[in-house]
């Protein structure tokens, strides 16, 4: 095998990797933000919703 | 006594709510009163979800900029190593990534102390957020290490100190994720990790001086050392400017976890006093 094979396969795995962090960040993030508005919604609040 | 004085001392009205805290105010000097009550201030899960609101898309868009810059440094400007060719190209990942996986075990042991000795309320939110990022560069750090290793050593891997321990430290931040899962309620859950993380921390000199203390394949550290670093400059720049990029990054997606691990608790909390009040509305 090359020495390009393996240079791309660790920026490939890097790139997915950190891509995945993002993702993970940004989606539970949303499922978070809308489970508090959800029962926020319903009546459920507490003292401080700035954030 | 002055009024300076008597308002250094002056509690907020936050303050009740993490009263754990509060011994933290009987003794210490004046200068010691004013990092106090700044670090109190940072203790409410409010103001820092204001505060980080604010930072995340500074400390994220810098990260991005300073990423592109350090890849069109490796791409088009540093020069290929006289021994290793173009593979020195995976330093630019691989050294970033294993300064980050022992950065965030540093912080999770950090925190582990704030949780356990101050109570700190986001102590035990920045340990829970911290893991899974130092996990996932633990784990860049020895796949791009096992990738550079093939054509440079002519093995993907071998049980010398470093990669062995560097393997241990995965495992550790894997063992921690799993604690996290494995006990429902925030606060027991943070005391354990807390204890694992601290018994854990024995590994970070054994991974930064595994490379002194025995006879490994893995090279011995050429940026921070005694007498200055061994890479020429023209390597050096872009592999700073990359750990770099790669360090606001993660503090950016750190800042984001925590910020979801603070709604996550919100929703908790809510969850909990619903169900409390169709208890009542039942009985």
């Amino acid at each position: 095998m090359s020495h390009g094979f393996f240079i791309a396969f660790s920026y490939i795995v890097t790139a997915l990797v950190i891509a995945g962090l993002i993702l993970r960040a940004v989606v539970d993030h949303r499922i978070q933000r809308r489970a508090l508005a959800d029962l926020e919604s319903r009546g459920i609040g507490r003292r401080s919703r700035r954030g | 006594m002055p009024n300076h004085v008597r308002n250094a001392y002056k509690p907020y009205p936050w303050q009740k709510r993490y009263s754990a805290c509060g011994d933290l105010h009987v003794a210490g000097t004046l200068q010691d009163r004013y990092i106090d009550r700044m670090i109190r201030e940072l203790a409410n899960p409010t103001r820092f979800m204001s505060l980080s609101g604010t930072l995340l898309p500074w400390v994220g868009g810098l990260a991005a900029i300073l990423m592109a810059v350090g890849l069109y440094m490796v791409w088009f400007a540093a020069p290929a190593d006289y021994q290793q060719g173009e593979t020195v190209k995976i330093m630019y990942l691989h050294v970033p990534a294993a300064w980050l996986s022992l950065f965030f075990y540093m912080t999770m042991a950090a925190s582990a102390l704030g949780t356990l000795v101050w109570r700190h309320p986001l102590a035990d939110v920045s340990q829970k957020a911290a893991a899974p990022i130092g996990a996932a560069f633990t784990l860049i750090c020895l796949v791009t290490g096992s990738l550079w290793g093939k054509p440079m050593w002519g093995t993907y891997w071998q049980w010398d100190a470093r990669l062995t321990s560097m393997l241990v430290m995965l495992l550790i931040y894997l063992g921690i994720l799993a604690l996290w899962r494995a006990i429902e309620e925030p606060n027991r859950a943070a005391r354990a990790v807390s204890i694992l993380t601290l018994v854990g921390a024995v590994n970070v000199p054994i991974v930064k001086f595994s490379v002194d203390w025995w006879n490994t394949l893995h090279q011995p550290a050429s940026v921070f050392r005694i007498d200055g670093p061994t890479i020429h400059p023209s390597m050096l720049v872009p592999l700073l400017i990359m750990a770099v990029a790669f360090t606001l990054m993660g503090v950016a997606l750190h800042l984001a976890g925590m910020r979801t691990e603070i709604l996550r608790r919100r929703v908790r909390t809510l969850t909990i006093l619903e169900a409390e009040r169709l208890d009542a509305q039942a009985a």
